[in-house]
């Protein structure tokens, strides 16, 4: 579903992203780890279409499209969800009129039908029991003075709510209490099928044991410099990033 | 489309849907202002002497005064002998019904989406259409009649309702209030009168629209309200103009005057011509609007939403007289290209427990200067006088400004006086998070300025809010991305 080929990016002079190579296929989740600054938020945002940065190398092709063509909301209308590391606040804007928009730009995109009041509802009610959302929030402006938590929540109510093919999850996990992660975890879980994908950009093994990967990678510096299953995930917890570092300088 | 905000210089020219000239012979004054000028537009509309006196007053005043210069904008100097002061559509009589209206000048009322036949059957909106100077048609006339209220063109009104007129034209805002409305009393030539008789509630919308037509003309109607004891009037007017690149010049005066326990909440949806996006043409909206609350318990609330105009100078007021009135103005103030708008409102607050509230919303983008001008006035005697006001200025763009002028005058210490004013930009993470969700700029940036402005177009009545959102969104069409 996603390929990604040699994918070198940066913003001016600085570069960040230095040559990725990722595959994900339907059906399958994918974990990404790496200290901080290595360069995760960056691919995520270059996948989402972010402008200011700019892609000198590679391609990414996503379901059969070259997706490095593709404005963000063409991406997002193609079926790729960012939840973000930073979930951004718009005063005024109620979340349930942000998300009707959303719901029925991606229809119209898609060549369907918007989704009329008493339609909207009734998926709001639905995926509002599914991600245990409470109502409260759907009501208030767009993440204005919500708790980082509740942001989180929001991001993944979205997700549910959109029924991406991609959903690429960055540290959607952090700020989150015990219960929280259970209930997000809960969400992903049950959004997961067979024709879609899930890539979680997490700093903790803790998430992977609710969101059980089929791959974990590791970036660093720009570069996925080791992949394995699950247990690379338990190994980093167990020994830190060091002896990443170690194997790739000595190489 | 590069970084959302920064190019905004690329921005293509919005469409002004409402930029049409109709082709309609029009019956003319020479350019130029004078006492025979004067003279002909009270001729024309067969004043009685009385009238004509008054024009020559104000007139005689304006020519020993000065055009205001304190406000924030920039502009040529206006040649006053270059205006036609009257132009009529020509039409062969004076129409007694709808039907006797030329059709070239329905069809421009269908084109701006007033069709008069509709609106006289189906939207229960009693409407009056000035297009230039003079008034063309009043709907739902007889209905309101029958409840006692007077809903007609000024020239009509001066002809038929003298006593009403000759008591309160100029009883709000005097022949020599300032330099605009003293041109204004000196050449009107219509606008809409409105009387609503003591104890009704009128039960139905009373709208006028105004239409700039004809080239080199400027247009300056008066409207006069005025709301009996206990009753109730709900007023909308709306504006639009052909494209031309001159300057064209309109200078309204509007007066309210409400008696005890009567409302009155007067809308405006301003939309006169901008100019394009290099700054040529456009309406220079002059306007002295205010009502004063006479009566003890009474209100008067100003909600105006203004996209139009190259310039829009305009304060609405009230006057808070009667013991415990209520003051509101609510206003949203978009800017695009080179426009320029200085508008806020004055409250004066007389009478004892009175209150006001401002809630003042401006949007700015392109190179566009907005700035809201406001005065809070609390005499010696206006004992536990209340204010709240709100500015809040949203930036699209870094080629725009926004400003705020909060005059407060308080001369009598229970007075609480509160003002609240933010400065906020739409953001490129903003706009990247809605397109992340799959909406375009155009629509994220219509649904956060829709966002940041609710709370005034709340206010809007319903049927004409949908309308006023879709201005909005228009208004800033191309300001980004
Ligand atoms: N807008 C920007 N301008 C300059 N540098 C940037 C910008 N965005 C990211 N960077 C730099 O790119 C590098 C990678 O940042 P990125 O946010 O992708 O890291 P990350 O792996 O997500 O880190 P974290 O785990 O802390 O979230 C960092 O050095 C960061 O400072
Ligand atoms: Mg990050």
């Amino acid at each position: 579903m996603l390929s990604i080929h040699n994918l070198h990016a940066g913003i001016e002079d600085k570069k960040i992203l230095k040559g990725i190579n990722l595959t994900i296929n339907r059906g399958e989740v994918h974990a990404i780890m790496g200290p901080n600054g290595s360069g995760k938020s960056t691919l995520a945002s270059v996948l989402a279409g972010r402008e200011h940065f700019e892609v000198t190398e590679g391609t990414v092709e996503f379901d059969g499209k070259n997706l490095l063509e593709l404005a963000p909301e063409e991406r997002a209308g193609e079926g790729l969800f960012l939840a973000f590391q930073y979930p951004v606040e718009i005063p005024g804007l109620t979340t349930t009129n942000f998300i009707k928009t959303a719901v029925n730009e991606v229809r119209k995109y898609r060549g369907e039908e918007p989704l009329d009041a008493v339609g909207f509802l009734k998926l709001m009610k639905e995926k509002m029991a599914l991600m245990e959302m409470p109502q409260s929030l759907l009501s208030r402006s767009l993440n204005e003075g919500f708790s980082g938590g509740e942001k989180k929540r929001n991001e993944i109510f979205q997700m549910a709510m959109l029924q991406p093919k991609l959903a690429i999850l960055d540290e959607t996990d952090s700020g989150l209490d015990i219960d929280a992660i259970r209930i997000v975890a809960n969400g992903v879980n049950k959004f997961r099928n067979e024709n879609n994908a899930v890539l979680v950009i997490t700093h903790y093994q803790r998430l992977l044991d609710y969101i059980v990967p089929d791959y974990v990678h590791v970036l660093y510096n720009g570069r996925i410099v080791k992949s394995g299953t699950r247990d690379l995930a338990l190994e980093l917890e167990e020994k830190g990033y060091d002896f990443i570092k170690n194997e790739v300088e000595a190489v | 489309m590069n970084d959302g905000i920064s190019t905004i210089e690329q921005q293509v020219l919005r469409d002004y849907k409402y930029g049409f000239v109709t082709n309609i012979e029009a019956d003319e004054a020479p350019r130029g202002l004078n006492e025979d000028i004067i003279r002909f537009i009270s001729a024309k509309k067969q004043e009685p002497e009385w009238m004509l006196e008054w024009r020559l007053k104000a007139y005689r005043h304006w020519l020993k005064m000065e055009e205001p210069k304190w406000a924030n904008i920039k502009y040529d100097p206006i040649n006053y002998q270059d205006i036609i002061y009257y132009s009529a559509p020509k039409q062969k009589k004076a129409p007694k019904s709808l039907d006797e209206i030329d059709p070239e000048l329905k069809r421009t009322f269908e084109k701006l989406g007033i069709s008069l036949e509709e609106q006289k059957r189906l939207t229960g909106v009693a409407v009056d259409a000035v297009i230039d100077s003079v008034s063309i048609a009043t709907t739902f006339k007889e209905q309101l009649a029958e409840q006692g209220i007077i809903f007609c063109s000024m020239s009509e009104a001066i002809r038929e309702h003298p006593e009403l007129v000759k008591k309160y034209l100029g009883s709000v805002v005097p022949v020599t209030d300032n330099y605009f409305s003293a041109l204004n009393s000196a050449v009107f030539s219509d606008g809409s009168f409105c009387y609503i008789p003591e104890g009704v509630r009128c039960p139905m919308e009373l709208s006028t629209y105004f239409r700039i037509n004809a080239e080199n003309t400027g247009q300056f109607e008066r409207t006069l309200i005025v709301a009996e004891k206990g009753s109730y009037v709900s007023y909308l007017e709306g504006c639009t103009a052909p494209m031309r690149d001159e300057n064209q010049l309109h200078a309204a005066v509007v007066e309210l005057v409400a008696m005890e326990n009567a409302e009155i909440k007067y809308s405006t949806v301003q939309n006169w011509y901008p100019g394009d996006k290099d700054g040529v043409g456009g309406i220079y909206n002059f306007v002295t609007k205010r009502g004063i609350c006479l009566g003890d318990h009474s209100k008067i609330s100003w909600t105006q939403v203004e996209t139009g105009s190259a310039i829009t100078w305009k304060y609405p007021s009230v006057i808070l007289k009667g013991d415990y009135s209520v003051g509101e103005f609510y206003s949203v103030a978009v800017t695009n290209n080179h426009q320029q708008a200085d508008t806020g409102t004055k409250m004066q607050h007389i009478g004892k427990h009175t209150r006001s509230r401002i809630v003042s919303k401006g949007i700015s983008a392109g190179f566009s200067n907005n700035s809201y001008r406001g005065l809070v006035n609390v005499s010696k005697n206006a004992v536990n006088a209340r204010n709240f006001s709100q500015c809040d200025s949203l930036l699209l763009g870094d080629k725009c400004g926004a400003h705020t002028f909060p005059y407060i005058e308080v001369k009598n210490n229970t007075a609480i006086v509160e003002h609240e004013a933010t400065t906020s930009k739409i953001g490129e993470d903003q706009l990247f998070y809605c397109n992340q969700r799959g909406i375009d700029t155009e629509t994220a940036v219509a649904l956060i300025i829709n966002g940041f402005a609710k709370e005034v177009m709340n206010q809007l009545p319903m049927e004409f809010a949908v309308e006023a959102q879709k201005l909005l969104a228009i208004s800033l069409e191309g300001s980004v991305g």
